[in-house]
């Protein structure tokens, strides 16, 4: 069936923000589709408020909204644009919800836009559980087993007909309070009755449990002449009970034969159709019960997912990218395998290699929630390996996900764990059960008893079992170096997955002395292809990976190529920003005629698509796994700078290792991170920083801090997003961090730095060529400094600094850039306290603002410094002067908080954030509303706000409250600000102390009659004071504001959209104003001297 | 581990470990990329003559349930894997892989390259090879694989078939099928009994007349191992049966309904062995994901087109994958629409089988 015709413009959804459950998959996804879609002479008309995207980047599509995504939106946009479809399925739950409601709302039929893919029908039938349900009777599916009950007879009459274990989830409670499963009759009528109770329409649902079956899921594809075709199969190596998000997964399915494949497979196809996802790709989840085989179905997604991201990278079948296609009429046997290029999509791709997925976790930053593991999706990351065997899959993964272990290594020693506690760790699924299913294994338990206790099958569990054997005998041979293990044995710990540091610890070497002797013994890695159908046909695609094999099929060119190395899995800090640096740099060098070499683990990334770079190594971003790919392909550069942390801490190694690192150089990069080093730097340019000093010893830290001055900003070195970052006010604090910080990093020592209270931040974002330096822009913070520059809003250009310090900003960049003789990104954070500009920071490398600048200023300033690295200068890119927009591009972070109850949400050193969103618009207070918006903290404009303020706030309240209560919002505050407010004639009611037992106002909030909360805290006895109520008002999506720079921009924000409604903008015409506007000589970027 | 060794006709050799029987096997080397579906593939009568690799590396994770068994014994002459998995794990295993091997006295190996393996095939065609743990001399297991019979030629048909007929079912439908053996998977009589078929299975070298005395509704032709032409007394019968009776031939059975209709074989390079290759119905125009096991193929532009109308294509490579005359009720199937292992797409054939029966008891 050819394409349709009937359409010419399509409108695609994106999913917005980075969030825990929707990352930088969706912009893989995104791209892919837009790209498929203008490929076939579409208009593609795009929205997604997140800059840090490929999908976003102005040549991706025809028109591309930065703008909240909302229904309202939404109607703007199909007003200004008129497609004649809206493709839903690419944008994640985010893209299904505003179209849901857009549908709802009756936006598509009034301007007569059709949807494309999966249409309402379908969408609501595979969201809704009882549509759902209904649907999977009808074409005879099991389900688990459940009913409703309003009462313990009725409860009970349910458990007659299930039978224990049972899960009771009372209906209508908020964050699934009072359910539980019961395992004994006792239990049931215990957590029946209380579930009864905190249920508001007194109603239970009664389920059987599947806690601890397999679970299993299947990523299918449709096309309109109802094709089907199964793309991947997975299996969980963790059961039923822990979300697949936060489960290692494994591709293909390990565990059942064909006859009960097959039978997943026909259920999967009947779903598809019963739901009636017209073209593309869904995800189906199923569990089976390990002791029968009885299969039931979880969930269906009726739309491309992260584990559609998985699959395609899994496999080499770009789902995504043929779910567009086949939404614009083709069917899969039109579409041609890119790969194979001769035979045609219609098929399902076998595998003949193993594919392991490990989430990656962030409970570190938040020390107050249990890095517990359950149906809540909580992991921020995943790291991907391939290799020939489980083990080795599993092992590179483990090394892959940046935790700090080698491999399923020994960090802890078996025999120091208590008995109970290994038990629990095995009992209650975690973020590091699988050491302990090791350490068990070591301690002598069997696969049978780990089995039975885990739920994990005992496939797994023996695999590990074997690691476990193999470790043992390499001991048992009382190995002294590397050199008395014989070839046979490396090549098998190779096979097996051990990296050469794992290797070092069991013979008591290091990793260079194993590299060294297994190259001698001629134990090298061999790298091979991805290719969709297990070497049956000719693969074109340069997709490899790397295994300890007889034979390797790179075709490394004679081509000048430079290799870029990524970031690795997604982690609060660092993320898709790096990715999207990387990919840019990969597009430029293209440009210039390079061939590009990509590294990277990262499933979700645009950078491990297999398009993205000529050509693509699936690998861990360690020293070895690097190295390996380096001895190769014999790069003639390798970048360093792009993909955040992960590769610069590498970089050191790699460079002693003579890998010609292009850019700024290692030594710059040291001299930058190295607290004495730059100190002196700064003497002799002459630039203000904050005392500071660097300390081994909590001695030695006092002393520091004595010298400086309380209050101090302390934090290990060579970390990235604040990581244990703080700001300490006395010694007792000072002890008790120095405590913790030196299980951060050993070898590093502490560095202290004055805080400088009421000052505010700047972030630069520059570039040069070693000659020039040109600044991509300058930040402004909106919150004081103190909170991380991640978590921070910012909007570019400055709104309220002065020329002076401007002026200096200016001048400072530029001599730093000079001094550390950059040769790419440089971006420097500065304090700024009465006109004085302080150094905090500088990194010569890719910041995570470096897209929104980009977006901001229409300028792609990874591409040019990435041809600044390759020895392009700045004036041949055409960059020589900073460019000042008239519109205003403002940018605010998307924190976590929801994922982790109970936890507070005060903004600080220590970066919290997943993600930003940009607002974009001519005055800063319109693009701040908009940045609110899609930051899902929509600002009301009317209704109640509550406001208790620290003392320090309470003079500059009284502005933002009069404003307020001029917009006619009811103001309720704490005793001591409304008594200021009322001084001031700003009626107030008096709202009682949460700590003096009075809940009136967490009442409020649970009843959804407070609108808006202002809330800054003082110090320590103020924040756990109001940490319930904050907490409460972010389960409950109510704006909470904790600074009062962030007050004010909301006040003002409100103001300005209570005179009119905002308008929406394609940042390709925010652009073309750039180009048209004349050059400012003023801004000229500057010749070194 | 006690070593063993793959060595191929053109001196190629891969060293592994063996597992299963212990001794020496030759036979045609070809690859199979299902992922799911071992038992199947060990059981499957069809692999007579052949030592098959799979290409998915972890092989016998769910062990062998004997009841997924597709004959009443393995037939393939060795069988190659990466990892062999030392654990089994379903709630139907029966035994492990390495077990059924050593009881069916199969030789294994692991630890292969088997995807340098697969390429290899890929780029100079299956070919001889021998498999041994005894000899571990590369020259002359190379030697050996040389003087191996190999399949073209051959008729391995003989030695797969039954010796005497046998009712698989005795169905409460309206039909009674004979099955013609030659090396016929279990789940085709599955498939027949399924519909209410009186299944019927008699040996290979069954004639016509013979056939005809049981009075049979249809005659199946089913799948088999190694070069059709070899088999010409087969192709006779089907010849004699054609225009008689309805006839439904699956994989070796297409291939001897192309002969019977004067079309020609020939050998592939290296066959088509797995459980995802896509074939397009050409009056439908629906894709169904097939399971295939051929090395032999009828020509395409061999088969007069007056009198056989070509009904599945390959999309991989364009082979012919279907065929049906024009006016007798015979047609045919390169692929597996019992499937055993793989997906079931294709079943709806034993349906078009069905309708065939029916329409040709209706016209009497």
């Amino acid at each position: 069936m050819p394409k349709r015709t009937d359409i010419k413009k399509i409108l695609i959804i994106g999913s917005g923000p980075i969030i825990i459950s929707q990352a930088c998959e969706f912009d893989y996804s995104g791209t892919q589709a837009c790209k498929a879609l203008k490929e076939e002479g579409f208009e593609v008309v795009l929205v997604n408020s997140n800059p840090a995207t490929i999908m976003t980047d102005p040549e991706i599509a025809d028109a591309t909204y930065i703008e909240p995504i909302t229904p309202e939106t939404l109607e703007k946009i199909i007003k200004k644009e008129k497609p004649d479809a809206l493709l839903p399925t690419l944008g994640g739950q985010t893209g299904l919800n505003v179209a849901i409601k857009a549908v709802e709302k009756g936006i598509l039929a009034k301007h007569n836009v059709k949807m494309i893919g999966a249409d309402y029908d379908a969408i609501k039938k595979a969201e809704d559980r009882q549509y759902f349900k209904r649907a999977m009777e009808k074409i005879g599916l099991d389900l688990p087993k459940s009913g409703l009950a309003h009462n313990m007879q009725e409860a009970r009459n349910v458990l007659k007909k299930i039978g224990l274990p049972i899960i009771i989830r009372p209906s209508f409670t908020l964050g699934g309070t009072g359910g539980g499963i019961a395992e004994t009759e006792e239990d049931f009528e215990k957590i029946a009755n209380l579930g009864l109770k905190s249920s508001m329409t007194s109603e239970i649902l009664v389920e059987e449990s599947i806690v601890g079956w397999k679970e299993y899921e299947l990523e299918v594809m449709r096309d309109r002449k109802d094709n089907v075709v199964i793309v991947c199969s997975i299996e969980n190596f963790d059961p039923m009970g822990i979300h697949t998000g936060d489960s290692i997964t494994v591709a293909p399915i390990q565990t059942l034969t064909d006859r009960e494949y097959q039978i997943m497979r026909n259920a999967a196809i009947a779903i598809i159709r019963e739901i009636g996802v017209e073209t593309g790709g869904s995800n189906i989840q199923f569990a089976v019960n390990p002791k029968n085989g009885r299969m039931v179905v979880i969930e269906m997604n009726p739309r491309v997912s992260r584990s559609s991201a998985l699959a395609s990278k899994a496999t080499g079948f770009p789902i995504a990218k043929f779910a567009a296609k086949l939404a614009v009429g083709y069917t899969l046997d039109e579409i041609r395998n890119d790969i194979t290029k001769e035979t045609p999509a219609s098929f399902e791709p076998t595998i003949d290699y193993c594919v392991v997925k490990i989430p990656r976790f962030t409970f570190e930053k938040f020390p107050e929630a249990k890095d517990v593991l359950g149906i809540s999706m909580k992991s921020v990351g995943e790291t991907m390996a391939i290799g020939r065997t489980f083990k080795e899959a599993l092992q590179k993964g483990l090394r892959g996900l940046e935790i700090g272990h080698t491999g399923l290594d020994n960090k802890q020693d078996y025999t120091s764990i208590a008995n109970d506690k290994l038990m629990l760790r095995l009992k209650e699924p975690n973020a590091s059960r699988i050491f302990y299913v090791k350490y068990a294994l070591q301690s002598g338990m069997n696969v049978e008893e780990i089995s039975r206790i885990t739920g994990i099958d005992p496939w797994f569990v023996h695999n590990i079992r074997e690691i476990v054997e193999f470790e043992n005998e390499i001991v048992s041979i009382g190995a002294q170096k590397p050199e008395d293990l014989s070839r046979a044995l490396l090549q098998k710990a190779k096979q097996f997955g051990f990296s050469d540091r794992q290797i070092a610890d069991l013979t008591g070497s290091d990793e260079l002395s194993v590299r060294r002797t297994r190259k001698e013994k001629g134990v090298v890695a061999t790298f091979k292809l991805v290719d969709t159908c297990a070497a049956e046909f000719e693969a074109y695609t340069p997709y490899y990976y790397s295994t300890y094999e007889t034979e390797d099929e790179t075709r490394p060119s004679k081509k000048k190529k430079i290799m870029i190395l990524g970031g690795g899995p997604n982690r609060i800090g660092q993320g898709i920003e790096f990715d999207y640096c990387c990919c840019h740099a990969s597009f430029a060098l293209k440009g210039l005629g390079y061939e590009t070499i990509m590294v990277n683990s990262n499933p979700e990334t645009v950078s491990t698509d297999y398009d993205t770079s000529d050509k693509l190594y699936f690998e861990p971003l360690t020293f070895e796994d690097v190295m390996n790919i380096v001895d190769r392909e014999k790069p003639d550069g390798v970048i360093v700078q792009f993909g955040g942390q992960t590769p610069l801490n590498l970089a050191r190694e790699l460079e002693d290792a003579g890998v010609p690192i292009i850019g700024t150089t290692v030594h710059s990069i040291d001299v930058a991170e190295d607290r004495d080093k730059f100190a002196k730097l700064l003497k002799k340019l002459d630039i203000p920083h904050p005392p500071n000093g660097s300390a081994t010893s909590e001695k030695e830290a006092k002393g520091i801090a004595s010298r400086i001055g309380y209050p101090v900003l302390v934090r290990p070195s060579y970390v990235l997003g604040g990581r244990a970052m703080r700001i300490v006010y006395d010694d007792d604090s000072l002890e008790g961090f120095m405590e913790e910080a030196r299980d951060v990093s050993s070898k590093r020592p502490v560095l202290i730095d004055k805080f400088l209270e009421d000052a505010f931040e700047v972030d630069v974002d520059a570039v040069s060529d070693g000659d020039m330096t040109v600044i991509g822009g300058i930040m402004e913070h909106i919150e004081e400094a103190g909170v991380h520059s991640g978590d921070s809003a910012c909007v570019l250009p400055p709104h309220t600094l002065k020329k002076d310090v401007i002026d200096k900003i200016r001048k400072y960049t530029h001599a730093l850039s000079k001094g550390l003789k950059v040769k790419g990104l440089i971006n420097i954070q500065y304090a700024v306290k009465n006109h004085t500009v302080f150094v905090l920071e500088v990194n010569p490398r890719a910041s995570r603002t470096v897209p929104f600048v980009s977006k901001a200023i229409g300028i792609p300033l990874a591409k040019i410094a990435a041809g600044v690295m390759a020895g392009k200068t700045l004036e041949e890119l055409k960059f020589t002067k900073e460019i000042i927009p008239r519109h205003v591009s403002v940018k605010e972070s998307v924190l976590p908080f929801s994922r982790f109850s109970g936890v507070d949400i005060l903004l600080g050193p220590e970066m919290k954030s997943t993600g930003e969103v940009m607002g974009i618009d001519y005055s800063f207070d319109m693009a701040f509303y908009k940045s609110q918006i899609s930051a899902n903290q929509a600002l009301p404009q009317s209704g109640t706000v509550f406001i208790s303020v620290r003392n320090k706030d309470k003079k500059n309240i009284i502005s933002v409250a009069k404003k307020l209560r001029d917009m006619g919002f009811k103001i309720i505050a704490t005793e001591g600000t409304a008594k200021v407010l009322s001084s001031d004639n700003i009626e107030a009611e008096t709202a009682g102390k949460i700590s003096e037992g009075d809940e009136e106002i967490l009442g409020l909030i649970k009843k959804n009659r407070l609108h808006l909360i202002i809330n800054t805290p003082t110090g320590s006895e103020s924040r756990s004071d109001m940490k319930s109520l904050r907490s409460l008002a972010v389960m409950h999506s109510i704006p909470c504001i904790t600074t009062i720079q962030g007050a004010r921009a909301a006040v003002n924000g409100i103001a300005t959209i209570k005179k009119g409604d905002f308008e929406v903008k394609p940042i390709q015409e925010y652009i073309k104003s750039i180009t048209n506007e004349k050059p400012d000589t003023a801004n000229r970027g500057e010749k070194h001297a | 581990m006690k070593p063993a060794i793959l060595a191929l006709e053109d001196g190629k050799v891969f060293k592994g470990y063996s597992f299963g029987a212990t001794g020496e096997a030759s036979g045609e080397v070809i690859f199979n990329t299902g992922m799911t579906g071992y038992e199947e593939v060990i059981t499957d009568p069809s692999y007579e003559g052949q030592i098959v690799t799979m290409t998915y590396p972890l092989i016998g994770n769910y062990g062998i349930t004997l009841e997924d068994a597709e004959s009443r014994k393995p037939f393939l002459e060795g069988f190659v894997v990466k990892e062999r998995s030392r654990i089994v794990s379903n709630w139907r295993a029966k035994t492990s892989l390495e077990d059924y091997l050593k009881k069916n006295n199969i030789i294994g190996i692991e630890g292969v390259d088997t995807r340098a393996l697969t390429r290899h095939i890929r780029l100079e065609g299956a070919m001889k090879a021998v498999l041994s743990t005894e000899d571990l001399d590369e020259k002359s297991l190379t030697k050996k694989a040389k003087a191996s019979l190999g399949l073209v030629g051959r008729d391995l048909v003989k030695d797969v078939t039954v010796n005497q007929s046998y009712t698989w079912k005795v169905g409460l439908g309206p039909h009674k099928v004979v099955v013609l053996d030659c090396g016929v998977k279990r789940n085709i009589l599955r498939c027949l009994a399924n519909r209410g078929c009186d299944v019927k299975v008699v040996p290979a070298s069954t004639g016509f007349e013979e056939i005809m005395e049981m009075k049979p509704d249809g005659v199946m032709l089913s799948n088999g191992p190694g070069d059709p032409s070899a088999v010409p007394y087969v192709v006779k019968t089907v010849k004699e049966l054609i225009g008689k009776v309805p006839i439904f031939g699956i994989c070796l059975g297409h291939q001897m309904l192309g002969l019977a209709l004067g079309g020609k074989t020939y050998k592939l390079k290296f066959g088509h062995h797995g459980i995802n290759q896509p074939v397009k119905d050409l009056k439908t125009g629906k894709i169904a994901i097939t399971v295939q096991n051929h090395g032999f193929c009828v020509d395409i532009d061999s088969l007069s087109k007056e009198d056989v109308e070509i009904t599945h294509i390959n999309l991989n490579d364009n082979t012919l994958e279907g065929l049906r005359h024009r006016k007798l009720p015979v047609f045919s199937v390169q692929f597996h629409p019992e499937a055993a292992a793989g997906p079931h797409d294709a079943n709806y054939l034993f349906g078009e089988f069905m309708e065939l029966m029916n329409a040709k008891k209706n016209r009497h």
